[in-house]
């Protein structure tokens, strides 16, 4: 058995380099575009507000399974507007509009929590609008956030197994090969196991983060 | 000389300040009083720019200003708003640093003496959830003054205190005037507490 796993963790761990970087990249755009998404849902410039709420009800609203395929291959249909995106490019392009969608709504309600006292007390010390957010607002608002990004980059983690469906090889991906080849659970157990181990390390690196900023209250 | 001219707000249809005028000479302290609901926080709102009046006038020493572009006037808000993410020296060397572009070192220096002044000395790298009410307010006057306002203006400095402490304001307050001839506007329901402090107190009663 052991000389079967060491056979098929090539394949696997190939797979978990894709899941990796599908998940590293929708981090890395999506939590600072959800930040700007979620000042854009409490402007006072209505029609701002209203295309974003009405992008993140879409993307909330359907499945990222659905809009995955929509993306790779819905959109070269659009013709004469058609956009094709190779199947890498199409996934992470899903996953991007798709977690900010979340992330926005998410600090939205991070932005709101901070008292109108902080502003104030910013104003009349003559901090700027970027200064203010900057130094006061993002700070708090990143603590109150963090606990529901936390949740979020869990999902995303397993998310990142949608892809196979226009294609790619990640790890379930992976896993569902050798298992349908070589007619055994065991691949997928291992899949599991990867998962967690994965799934693990974001909760330990989420506890740290959140540990370092409670120095203040 | 600080002068309100002609002072009108209204919050939709309700008369909050009508055609108010008031005068605070220098060095003096100014305190508002009357009873809760009568526009002394608008008073006070209007004058630190945080809230548009109808119609009004600001002067200082007979030139005019925006209560919303100037660096006459520093605050003292009623719960402080300390910026919990900061240290006690962060929260008072921000605004200097980053608006004014002072020198970080100077700030720091300037912010020591007077922490030790009002007996904070030591709470420097503390963050505000740390200090007590009274401390927390003494913060908040560290940083206003950091910024070198000519006008001091305090929401209710004594409501959330306890008796003991109120005194401890009072004396701030006061030395604020002898050491650095700081012109001061106080709101408060405290009677006893403005005549304390006060060289003019102002009554503003509710309009409707």
């Amino acid at each position: 058995m052991l000389n079967y796993i060491s056979g098929i963790m090539p394949a696997l761990l190939s797979g978990t380099r894709m899941t990796l970087s599908i998940f590293f990249w929708t981090l890395i755009c999506s939590i600072p575009l959800g930040a700007l998404v979620g000042l854009g849902l409490i402007t006072k410039f209505k029609p701002l507000a209203w295309i974003l709420n009405l992008y993140v009800w879409l993307m909330r609203g359907t499945p990222l399974l659905l809009q995955l395929i929509f993306v790779f291959y819905g959109l070269p249909l659009l013709k004469p507007y058609a956009i094709i995106f190779p199947r890498y490019q199409a996934a992470l392009f899903a996953f991007i509009l798709n977690y900010t969608a979340y992330f926005g709504e998410i600090f939205r309600g991070g932005f709101q929590s901070v008292p109108r006292g902080q502003f104030e007390s910013a104003k009349v010390l003559h901090l700027s609008y970027p200064q203010t957010i900057r130094k006061i607002v993002i700070p708090q608002v990143v603590k109150i956030v963090l606990p529901s990004i936390g949740n979020e980059v869990i999902n995303l983690v397993k998310d990142s197994s949608l892809v196979y469906v226009i294609g790619l090889g990640d790890l379930l991906r992976a896993g569902n090969v050798a298992s349908a080849r070589d007619v055994t659970l065991l691949p997928l157990v291992l899949v599991g196991i990867i998962y967690l181990m994965l799934t693990a390390v974001c909760t330990i690196a989420l506890r740290m983060i959140e540990k370092r900023s409670s120095v203040w209250r | 000389m600080l002068e309100v001219k002609n002072l009108t707000k209204k919050f939709e249809d309700r008369l909050v300040l009508n055609d108010l005028s008031i005068t605070v000479p220098d060095d003096e302290i100014l305190a508002i009083v009357g009873p809760s609901g009568a526009g002394k926080t608008t008073l006070l709102r209007c004058i630190t720019g945080l809230e548009t009046p109808n119609q009004g006038e600001f002067f200082w020493n007979g030139k005019q200003f925006d209560p919303k572009n100037n660096d006459l006037i520093g605050v003292v808000f009623q719960d402080y708003q300390l910026f919990p993410n900061l240290t006690v020296m962060q929260n008072i060397t921000l605004a200097p640093t980053m608006v004014k572009k002072e020198p970080l070192k100077e700030v720091k220096k300037r912010a020591e003496q007077m922490l030790t002044q009002l007996g904070l000395q030591g709470k420097e790298d503390i963050y505000p959830f740390q200090l007590s009410g009274g401390q927390k307010q003494r913060v908040a006057i560290v940083r206003a003054m950091a910024m070198n306002p000519k006008i001091l203006c305090y929401d209710e400095p004594t409501s959330a205190l306890d008796p003991a402490l109120r005194d401890e304001v009072a004396k701030i307050i006061l030395g604020l005037k002898q050491s650095e001839g700081m012109t001061q506007l106080v709101v408060t329901h405290d009677m006893d507490f403005a005549k304390n402090i006060a060289d003019q107190i102002e009554r503003v009663k509710a309009l409707s």
